[in-house]
């Protein structure tokens, strides 16, 4: 099977005034479709600049990337925001929801970029709210619901979309180690039922234990890239409680 | 369209949220349109008063009057020369094609007496071409006749106002009035044309036949039997009153003996141009009062793009997600232009709400005549569309140009 994400020597420097910070020293890196990736690294190691390049928010100053066999640096602006809403489903630390927005609003917000498609958007915010465990709370609003349903709403929001790839930048990094491994096990459940490409930055062990594969990096290089020693088939169709 | 429909509500919610900074935002553009609607609909008020006024005296209507009279070296002002005559009036009538009519016209005022009652008024001695280039009708007994004007009979066409004050209730047609202690017949009463804008009564008249009057109310001017103070004359048509003008000029040169190098012995003017001027300086002081209303929509248009700005610095994270989820440039720039000229539509419908009951208020208040035209609502509604585009542009842009990335950052 083709690599979903693949990148050449990705370099990225940042101008802080007149010191250069190297945030990315050339990274080469391939995800297969369908893997759960774990990268991991202390602050600072450029995990979330990779994040972001891969995510098309941001571009390398050198290096190639290809999503999906697109070379993604020759395209502008608004072609970047197409692949974003097409491709590419975000999952952020602080949820980033609309507060006055009901859930149902909030996860039908990628629908409202993307051209086409208007069948049956109703129906299909309810299946991902359903596959998150969420269903019965379209009307709520996000402040009426806790950290971890809140979280599992930008989840939907990311899924609604039918991405390539879900990237998540320490989606646990706001809830406590309860409510964390069930977003984790909501993840896990995506991954293996749905097969669905998964990329989550965080630091902790706790949450990079249910990928299959951990990259670690430091210094804007990676360091490590092995298949995750604790991956197995343990607590099969996990978060199953949550769903039903 | 669909998108267009969702931003239109983003909006709506966007403003919802802040109601009232979104009314004080919108406050500015209220008072702009208002005070536009409530300007423009007084300077089309004076129009319409000054055109009103024009068709009541008579349109197309056209005054000579003699010349200044110079005596030794002494200017006494225009109509103290007795130049102008029956007979002038009657060759203006005979001789030029643009006119349709011209009368003689010789006043004075004289106390009317009735029974008991009394009253002062003004004493017109003319021939029966005066109805017609004065537009009146007689609504009660009959005009008087050539014939009367030849054999200078004592007959009068009284106005409402003299009617009122001397019969009250009673009909006054076949009844006998005394003017200067000569008794009249009255033969009919004139139809009510109200007052002047200047407040002056058009009804408190009363029209003699102008041989009878010369003779027995008004006097005979000794220099000159023939002698008129005025003549009066009724161009055909509204574009055909240059031309009687013209024609008028000319034929009164040639029957006064005036060589080419002699001014006129007389003042020719048409009632447009008596009324130009005061037509042109109301316009003038509605376009000032329109310039000065118009300020305080650009004023309105500050405050919007002022709050805007607050508005995309303060929803920068939501800009950042919604870059991030896929919205391209366009999607943001329309969504706070929306924003924005939501803002000022909604303030100028509620402005033209504002400015169309003012005017009523001021103008029965104030009674003044006052007009809203539709197409100063028209011009009000474009006019705060345009502003909430242009003043919503700039921080429309900005918000679509921010980096997603620092955006997503943004507290």
């Amino acid at each position: 099977m083709a690599a979903l994400i693949r990148t050449q020597d990705l370099v990225k420097i940042y101008t802080l005034g007149e010191v250069q910070v190297q945030a990315l020293q050339g990274v080469t890196l391939v995800v297969e479709r369908g893997s759960f990736v774990a990268i991991m690294g202390p602050s600072g190691s450029g995990k979330s600049t990779l994040m972001n390049i891969l995510g098309c928010l941001d571009r390398p100053t050198s290096g190639h990337y290809w999503l999906d066999g697109i070379l993604v640096e020759g395209l502008d602006r608004d072609q970047l925001a197409e692949i974003r809403n097409q491709k590419i489903g975000f999952v952020f630390q602080n949820f980033n929801l609309l507060p006055r927005m009901t859930v149902m609003e909030n996860v039908q917000l990628p629908l409202l970029y993307s051209s086409g498609n208007s069948l049956n958007l109703d129906e299909r915010a309810r299946r991902v709210l359903a596959q998150v465990g969420l269903a019965g709370r379209e009307q709520s609003l996000p402040t009426q619901l806790s950290g971890g349903q809140q979280q599992r709403v930008a989840i939907a929001r990311a899924l609604i979309n039918n991405p390539q790839i879900v990237l998540a930048d320490e989606p646990t990094g706001q809830l406590d180690s309860h409510t964390s491994d069930e977003i984790m096990r909501i993840f896990q459940d995506l991954n293996r039922t749905h097969s669905i490409t998964l990329l989550i930055v965080t630091h902790a062990d706790q949450v990079a234990r249910f990928a299959q594969r951990i990259v670690r990096f430091r210094d804007g290089r990676i360091t490590d890239d092995v298949p995750n020693p604790q991956d197995q088939a343990r607590e099969p169709k996990v978060g199953v409680e949550a769903i039903s | 369209m669909k998108r267009l429909i969702s931003s239109v509500r983003i909006a709506f919610r966007a403003l919802k949220v802040n109601k009232v900074r979104s009314m004080l935002t919108m406050l500015g553009i209220v008072i702009g349109v208002a005070a536009v609607i409530a300007t423009a609909a007084i300077g089309s008020g004076a129009t319409q008063s000054i055109e009103q006024q024009i068709a009541s005296i008579g349109s197309n209507m056209i005054i000579v009057l003699p010349g200044s009279l110079t005596s030794s070296g002494l200017r006494m002002g225009t109509g103290n020369a007795v130049t102008l005559t029956e007979s002038d009036a009657r060759d203006l009538t005979a001789q030029c094609p643009d006119i349709m009519v011209a009368v003689p016209l010789v006043r004075g005022g004289a106390q009317v007496v009735y029974e008991n009652s009394n009253w002062a008024t003004l004493i017109f001695g003319t021939t029966p071409g005066f109805l017609q280039v004065r537009d009146l009708l007689v609504d009660d007994g009959a005009p008087f006749s050539q014939q009367d004007v030849d054999s200078g009979n004592k007959v009068a066409l009284l106005g409402k106002t003299v009617v009122t004050n001397l019969f009250g209730d009673i009909d006054p047609v076949g009844l006998s009035i005394r003017i200067k202690d000569v008794p009249f017949t009255v033969i009919g009463v004139l139809a009510a044309k109200g007052q002047t804008m200047t407040g002056q009564d058009q009804d408190d008249l009363i029209l003699l036949p102008i041989s009878t009057a010369k003779r027995k109310v008004i006097g005979i001017k000794s220099a000159n039997a023939d002698a008129v103070d005025a003549v009066m004359m009724r161009a055909k048509s509204g574009n055909q009153i240059q031309a009687a003008q013209d024609e008028a000029t000319a034929l009164l040169r040639q029957r006064h003996h005036l060589s080419p190098a002699e001014d006129n012995d007389f003042s020719i003017r048409s009632m447009e141009e008596i009324f130009a001027t005061q037509e042109a300086s109301s316009r003038i002081l509605s376009i000032m009062l329109a310039a000065v209303a118009s300020v305080s929509l650009v004023v309105g248009g500050i405050g919007i793009m002022n709050i805007m700005l607050v508005s995309v610095r303060e929803r920068t994270r939501e800009i950042g997600l919604r870059q991030a989820v896929g919205a391209k440039t366009r999607d943001i720039l329309t969504q706070f232009l929306v924003e924005a000229v939501t803002l000022s539509v909604a303030g100028g419908a509620i402005g033209i709400v504002i400015g169309v009951v003012a005017s009523a208020l001021i103008s029965r208040i104030a009674h003044w005549n006052m007009l809203v035209s539709p197409l100063s609502v028209l011009l009000a509604v474009f006019f705060s569309g345009l502003v909430g585009i242009s003043f919503g542009y700039y921080p429309a842009r900005k918000a679509a140009y921010l980096d997603p990335i620092e955006a997503l950052r943004a507290e």
